[in-house]
């Protein structure tokens, strides 16, 4: 019997587990959080049951029927299952070393490498590179873990190795700064919507929801949903962006199986409770006394820069910001994934990842939503059991596919936001480096080297290791992503580890002489 | 193009060297085939050591480094606290050069063509980031009863060749560091060590040098030289060819690779390094704590002391612990047993530490030399052609010295101390290198590794 490990318990690893249990493998199913679903099913934890879950969430159903039958002997579930590293002991340039994705000075992103042997026919579009049948687990991959709550010593250290590993990490929403942004009330729509959903609790009374792209819709909808009065949804991309990113084929629209109606859902929900959905704006600024009273709404040209004179006041005391999604790459970058021009797991239809044995599924191989991740998950969890994928979800592959597209071109981060910053708008929040001293210091190395500019500014190098703001650093300054290791996506320590639970897996001390 | 000097590598030693070349009035071009700053002087702690060193060439140049560093670090802070063009050093108006302020315009055109990056607004006027240099000291203690009197008699012959030493009692030693672990047998007190952060300091040292009129060429790799009889006209880059008749690998780790492209041989190898960093805390380290056991440990006869762990806290709030030693090529994966022996030694050190976070590990490449003595000087088999490599993990702290001992051999100057002990060919490291007649045997002999001078796994 096969045995396939999957990380991360989000709808992808879910239905990835399911799949892989269904075809014939014993299934062990990891996931950090203390409970099943992921950031998408954030849900009372048991010992505070609602009846109204099945109305807070979209496809509730669909999440209970998974849940239950992950009950079932093939199938070990770990909770509050930390992976803080992954081990690759394969001879040496069989890792992604090789594999990891280069960007050329000259001409930004190159084409992945593409290992010899595969066949162009089946290659799929942006450059994905299908890698042909290969048996077991490359690169000698351990996956270590330490069981038990985050914040506790002495946590349980386990290291697994499987016949197959299926990433389904995740995303976490990125937030470009603006002024204000570090007063409290300033949310990411990622935190407000955990709170909603998780404690039902609402972040505000007055809440503003900005930013861009469809996640603010059902965050507006859950802070509605926990008695906060929503003053209006600012979208960033403007009608000409929607309609080239929408428009095109709409009758794609449908393969997204119920992305059409569950969107259609969100509009008139916030059309029934006359919530102002504004396209082309963003909230250029929070202010208040201790924490925020007012934000400054402002239009927007269509690169994302303010145009001066459409500045509006609006009162709030609580801002909720989503500017898209950044996927968890950590892990599949540890394990020797190749990561592809667009920064996410490049995978074939079959979602392999270009290292034997390995799959991923779900938001780190494009920000695609739920159903998205429900159908790749499917995929990888039967390939990765040893079985062959339905073709009724490779069709439905294609058209999520497809959806996944659509918001990047609609939504995608448009380079003129940088002009609502100020000299001291903090952008790194646990090193709190400015703007302006990021900027001026990136010129007076000349630095174009991202560790560089980490290291002269501490930018990045607080606890949250770049998680919030990396992205938005190397924009900023032009550095990083120039170097696949340089990348603020790469952190070999995956997560914090108390230096006791480190010391505790030492079994030579003083032995190796080459240590 | 064209410089009187083609630095290879734009790591600390480069800078070090370029700088000095070019306050002495040479014309200096710096070619690395990535970004400045970046490899192995982005990866270590920032030491600045005497404690580590026996007596010997190798701690000439440290005491002679323990001396200069003040002076070089207060100068940058001055140079660089002014903008670009008006402050110009002292050296740098030699005739035969573009102004400084025109010549670093230039290498920024030059570099950003070559990186891909738009076009930079003019040089900055913002002060530049402190380097962050610290005579904090260092105390090397011993926690065995075995370790105790090898630790003592190593720091009594450092005493005897002019290190400033301290031998501590225990009390003495958690007077200092009043988190220890009060089971140590032995403590000594370095107050010369000193840290630094390696970066900024690298980039102070490649500002300033641009200010001296260096050109800075980033993603830039070096494939080949070009030569008149023995004589050295050129270097191939991936870019063009630069011509120059005086080269200088400072390339690190990677030296040995670069001087094979220019028809030369260097016994360089890397050697790895892990160092762990904590979450911010309130400071409870304040020295370089160190721990000398691994010495008694192995009961060696070798003069020199071998430590294992280091925990330091830096100015930014966090701890660094390292750190490892490992031969194992240019291999950069994670070690989990690696990690965890560097955590369990720095909680014999520091028992306190066993409740904190470690957020971030890293690691490097030291360029390692199999004499442990730093390469600086000219290849006496091939005119023209200049090392300044192998400090192994000693290069921040040695890079100035480093490079005004390699300026004063290139421009006939006298140097501050005797460069015979670090030259190519120098009777340790003969036995690694091929020789004029025999280069195509390229034999290596067998026995050399008897010639390792400071003995096993440092």
């Amino acid at each position: 019997m096969k045995h396939v490990l999957v990380i991360g318990a989000g709808p992808a690893g879910l239905s990835a587990a399911v799949a892989a249990r269904d075809a014939g493998a014993r299934v062990t199913l990891l996931d950090s959080g203390d409970g099943l679903g992921g950031q998408y099913w954030r849900h009372l934890p048991p010992q505070r049951p609602s009846r109204r879950e099945s109305r807070l969430h979209h496809g509730w159903g669909a999440f209970e029927r998974l849940r239950a039958s992950l009950a079932d002997d093939a199938i070990e579930v770990l909770t509050e299952a930390q992976v803080w590293a992954i081990e690759t002991t394969g001879a040496v340039g069989s890792t992604g070393a090789v594999d990891r994705f280069e960007r050329r000075p000259d001409r930004g992103t190159s084409p992945i490498r593409v290992r010899s042997g595969d066949s162009v026919a089946d290659r799929e579009h942006f450059g994905r590179g299908a890698l042909g049948d290969r048996v077991g687990l490359g690169n000698g991959l351990t996956v270590h873990v330490l069981v038990g709550p985050a914040d506790s010593g002495g946590r349980e250290a386990r290291a697994l190795t499987a016949d197959a590993i299926v990433f389904a990490t995740g995303a976490h929403d990125r937030t470009l700064p603006f002024p204000g942004w570090h007063l409290p009330g300033v949310f990411s729509a990622g935190a407000a919507q955990a709170l909603a959903k998780g404690e039902r609790i609402a972040v505000g009374r007055r809440a503003v929801v900005a930013g861009a792209g469809p996640f603010l819709l059902p965050v507006a909808q859950s802070l509605t949903a926990a008695g906060a009065h929503v003053v209006g949804v600012y979208e960033a991309a403007r009608p000409a962006a929607l309609a080239q990113g929408w428009l095109p084929k709409p009758w794609r629209l449908l393969a997204a199986s119920h992305k059409g109606p569950e969107l259609a859902g969100y509009v008139t929900h916030h059309l029934a409770r006359r919530v102002p959905y504004r396209l082309g704006r963003a909230v250029k600024e929070a202010r208040g006394d201790g924490r925020v009273e007012e934000v400054v709404v402002a239009r927007l040209g269509t690169d994302w820069a303010p145009i001066p004179g459409t500045e509006r006041t609006i009162a709030a005391d609580a801002v909720c910001v989503s500017h898209g999604f950044t996927p968890r790459l950590e892990l599949p970058i540890a394990a020797g994934c190749a990561i592809g021009p667009d920064r996410f797991v490049t995978v074939d239809a079959d979602q392999r990842t270009s290292v034997a044995g390995v799959y991923a599924a779900g938001e780190i191989t494009g920000i695609g939503g739920v159903d998205a991740a429900l159908v790749e998950g499917r995929i990888a969890g039967r390939r990765a059991a040893g079985g062959e994928a339905g073709q009724a979800d490779l069709r439905r592959r294609r058209g999520t596919t497809d959806f996944a597209r659509r918001i990047d071109a609609a939504h995608g981060i448009r380079p003129g936001w940088v002009s609502w910053l100020r000299d001291d708008t903090v952008v790194c929040r646990c090193e709190e480096v400015p703007y302006g001293r990021l900027r001026e210091t990136a010129e007076a190395t000349d630095q174009t080297s991202l560790r560089s500019v980490k290291l002269t500014t501490r930018a990045g190098l607080g606890i949250c290791q770049a998680r919030m703001c990396g992205r938005t650093v190397e924009d900023l300054t032009g550095a990083g992503s120039a170097r696949a290791e340089d990348s603020t996506d790469r952190r070999p320590l995956a997560a914090p580890v108390r230096l006791g639970d480190l010391a505790g897996l030492a079994t030579t001390l003083g032995k190796d002489p080459n240590v | 193009m064209n410089a009187d000097v083609v630095v290879i590598g734009a790591g600390i030693i480069g800078a070090a060297c370029a700088r000095a070349l070019a306050r002495a009035g040479m014309n200096v071009i710096i070619v690395d085939r990535a970004a400045p700053a970046s490899a192995t002087s982005a990866r270590g702690e920032g030491n600045l050591l005497v404690s580590d060193k026996a007596p010997g060439p190798e701690l000439d140049l440290a005491l002679l480094a323990a001396d200069h560093w003040p002076k070089l670090a207060a100068e940058l802070a001055d140079e660089l606290s002014t903008p670009a063009g008006i402050a110009l050093g002292g050296a740098s108006s030699s005739s035969g050069r573009k102004p400084a302020l025109g010549a670093a315009t230039s290498s920024r055109a030059e570099s950003d063509e070559a990186s891909g990056v738009a076009a930079r607004i003019a040089p900055s006027h913002t002060p530049f980031p402190d380097i962050e240099y610290d005579r904090k000291g260092g105390i090397v203690v011993a926690t065995t009863e075995e370790g105790a009197e090898p630790l003592r008699a190593f720091a009594r012959s450092q005493a005897a060749v002019g290190v400033k030493v301290e031998h501590l009692s225990a009390a003495e030693a958690l007077a200092l560091e009043p988190h220890l672990n009060p089971a140590i047998t032995a403590a000594v007190h370095y107050p010369q060590d000193a840290q630094l952060q390696p970066v900024v300091a690298t980039e102070a040292l490649l500002a300033s040098a641009r200010r001296a009129g260096v050109r800075v060429l980033a993603n830039r790799e070096v494939i080949g030289i070009e030569r008149e009889g023995d004589r050295i006209t050129g270097v191939r880059t991936s870019a063009g060819t630069i011509g120059t008749d005086a080269v200088v690998v400072a390339a690190g780790p990677w030296s040995g690779a670069v001087a094979e492209v220019l028809g030369g041989d260097l016994p360089v190898r890397p050697r790895r390094g892990m160092v762990l960093v904590t979450a911010r805390m309130a400071q409870r380290v304040f020295h370089k704590v160190y721990d000398g056991d691994y010495f008694g440990a192995t009961q060696s006869a070798d003069a020199d002391l071998q430590t294992s762990s280091v925990v330091e806290s830096t100015p930014g709030g966090t701890v660094l612990i390292g750190s490892s030693r490992q031969q194992i090529g240019f291999d950069d994966r994670l070690r989990v047993e690696v990690l965890a022996q560097i955590a369990q030694r720095a909680l014999r050190l520091f028992p306190f530490l066993e409740g904190t976070p470690v957020i971030r590990a890293y690691g490097g490449f030291r360029p390692y030399v199999p004499d442990h003595l730093p390469v600086i000087g000219e290849d006496h088999r091939h005119p023209g052609l200049w090392y300044a490599t192998g400090h192994e993990g000693a290069g921040i702290g040695l890079a100035g010295v480093t490079g005004d001992l390699l300026c004063a051999q290139l421009t006939g100057a006298k140097p501050a101390l005797d460069p015979t002990p670090f030259l190519p060919s120098r009777p340790s490291l003969a036995a690694y290198l091929v020789h004029g007649d025999d280069r195509s045997e390229a034999a290596r002999p067998q026995a050399a590794k008897s010639v390792d001078a400071k003995g096993g796994a440092k």
